[in-house]
């Protein structure tokens, strides 16, 4: 089934009595990567919590539109900064967590994340317990955890900021691959993350805030970072994030 | 985990157990304590060989007091800890009651049970119930509740019930917090069945210890004391080691410590 593309309308949050975007209106095509960016506390990713109808403590609302008209419940699947591996149960068990979550795996479950291990690079670690792994690792693990779910909906929560340069060049590489043909939308802190992931670039800006969308560099995604013009509009973005501080 | 058991480990526990001894005789020797106030450790060591018999049959009620009483108090406590966490209504009348329900002490009780239940095992293995319940109830709320928000948010994308996130999210997330509670019932479970044996009864080591004493058989008395506190340690090391088995990924953790 081909990936529905989502609209977001009449948005709101309020922080305390400060209103941090109101009548906010959004457009995620099908099968394309948006990021999206801005500063600490713009509401970034509560916008994304509130897409994937997660808790929230302040007050907000949202109207949110699938372009097949379907729900998007049980066509989601959501990655968080921290990785969320359970420790009570082995990688491979990590990898199908929903489907144990969810009732009794079946055999075929279990061969399926294990395939899904082995296209991230972690065959080898299918009986390990998460404590044994590296952040990059683990961060690994989780992506196949995301895989398993099958969502044509990705919404990711700076997945890849709590690893360390490389390991997060690499992470790119093959989130780009695993998730191609989805809908993504992924909330950054990292302009250059953006800049190779993203067909769509928004920044969340002003006060209350309303999105800015950024123009992305030439060439297919993960764009390499001797990419020419991804360098020339890295430093184009930058500005754009400092300018959004200050405003 | 068997070379936990090594010789290695056993080595200082040894020790201090025969500091302790030594001293004790060290005591008797120096002030003159007389026999029927303080035993010698040898006279306690012949009482438990000689008497064993007695010993035996008396421990063995008392062991099925704890064991049954630590069994009721476990299941109980999860029970509670479970509701509790599932019905918001449930918290706001059943928690203030538990908390009173620890203000009334275990001693005030024990007549009040054997009034109602006789001199049986009934009103032991409540009491021994009654002193477990409590810890294990509130860190199991406790844990319950404290389960990171990150897992419950994947919970919830995953598409989980209320009852699914429950027993398989926040039950195995707070098994580690529970573990603690379980530590301090397995304790405390020979404290609520010995209390019960004094208040009335015609057997266990809680009836043997105050027979004994009646009847100036200090060693005896100490001996039965002995044995109480080897079903304590046992009780702790069984337990602290079924959990172990039950969380082998926590092992590495409770090893090589924080």
């Amino acid at each position: 089934m081909p990936p529905p593309g989502l609209v977001v309308r009449q948005a709101s949050l309020t922080f305390g009595n400060r209103p941090l975007f109101h009548g906010l209106q959004a457009r995620f095509d099908a099968g394309s990567w948006t990021c999206l960016l801005g500063r600490s506390g713009s509401g970034k990713s509560s916008l994304l919590r509130m897409i994937a109808s997660l808790r929230l403590p302040d007050n907000h609302h949202l109207d949110l539109a699938t372009s097949d008209g379907a729900p998007l419940t049980g066509r989601l699947a959501w990655m968080a900064q921290q990785d969320l591996l359970v420790p009570w149960q082995r990688v491979v068990d990590n990898v199908m967590l929903g489907a144990h979550w969810r009732g009794r795996p079946k055999p075929e479950d279990r061969q399926h994340a294990e395939r899904l291990l082995d296209q991230v690079g972690l065959a080898d670690k299918a009986g390990q317990w998460p404590d044994e792994l590296s952040g990059g690792q683990r961060q690994r693990v989780a992506l196949a955890r995301t895989l398993f779910e099958d969502a044509s909906v990705v919404l990711m929560d700076e997945p890849f900021s709590a690893v360390d340069a490389i390991t997060r060049l690499e992470l790119h590489d093959l989130a780009s691959r695993l998730l191609a043909d989805r809908t993504v939308i992924m909330v950054t802190h990292d302009p250059l993350e953006a800049l190779r992931l993203a067909d769509r670039i928004l920044i969340l800006q002003g006060e209350p805030a309303h999105l800015v969308s950024i123009p992305v560099p030439e060439g297919a995604r993960p764009r390499p970072l001797d990419n020419v013009d991804l360098q020339h509009r890295q430093a184009e973005l930058v500005t754009r994030l400092q300018e959004s501080a200050h405003a | 985990m068997l070379e936990k058991i090594a010789p290695g480990r056993l080595f200082r526990p040894v020790v201090a157990l025969v500091v302790l001894v030594a001293i004790w005789q060290l005591v008797l020797m120096l002030t003159g304590v007389p026999r029927y106030i303080l035993p010698s450790p040898m006279a306690v060591g012949s009482a438990l060989i000689e008497q064993r018999a007695l010993l035996a049959h008396h421990a063995g009620i008392t062991a099925i007091e704890i064991v049954a009483g630590l069994i009721g108090g476990i299941l109980l406590g999860l029970a509670t800890a479970l509701a509790l966490a599932r019905f918001r209504a449930l918290r706001r009348t059943l928690l203030p009651l538990l908390l009173i329900s620890q203000a009334i002490p275990l001693f005030a009780l024990a007549p009040i049970l054997m009034l109602w239940l006789g001199y049986g095992l009934g009103p032991k293995i409540l009491m021994a119930m009654v002193i477990i319940y409590f810890p294990v109830a509130s860190t199991g709320y406790d844990g319950l509740r404290q389960t990171p928000q990150g897992w419950l948010d994947l919970a919830r994308t995953f598409g989980l019930s209320r009852r699914q996130q429950l027993l398989k999210v926040q039950l195995p997330a707070a098994l580690p917090s529970l573990a603690s509670g379980l530590r301090m019932a397995a304790s405390a479970a020979p404290i609520g069945a010995v209390i019960g044996e004094w208040v009335g009864s015609s057997q266990g080591l809680g009836y043997l210890m105050l027979n004994a004493n009646a009847r100036l058989q200090i060693d005896l008395m100490f001996a039965a004391l002995v044995v109480l506190v080897a079903f304590a340690v046992l009780l702790y090391f069984g337990v602290d080691a079924a959990l172990r088995l039950s969380m082998p990924w926590h092992r590495d953790r409770v090893e090589s410590g924080p």
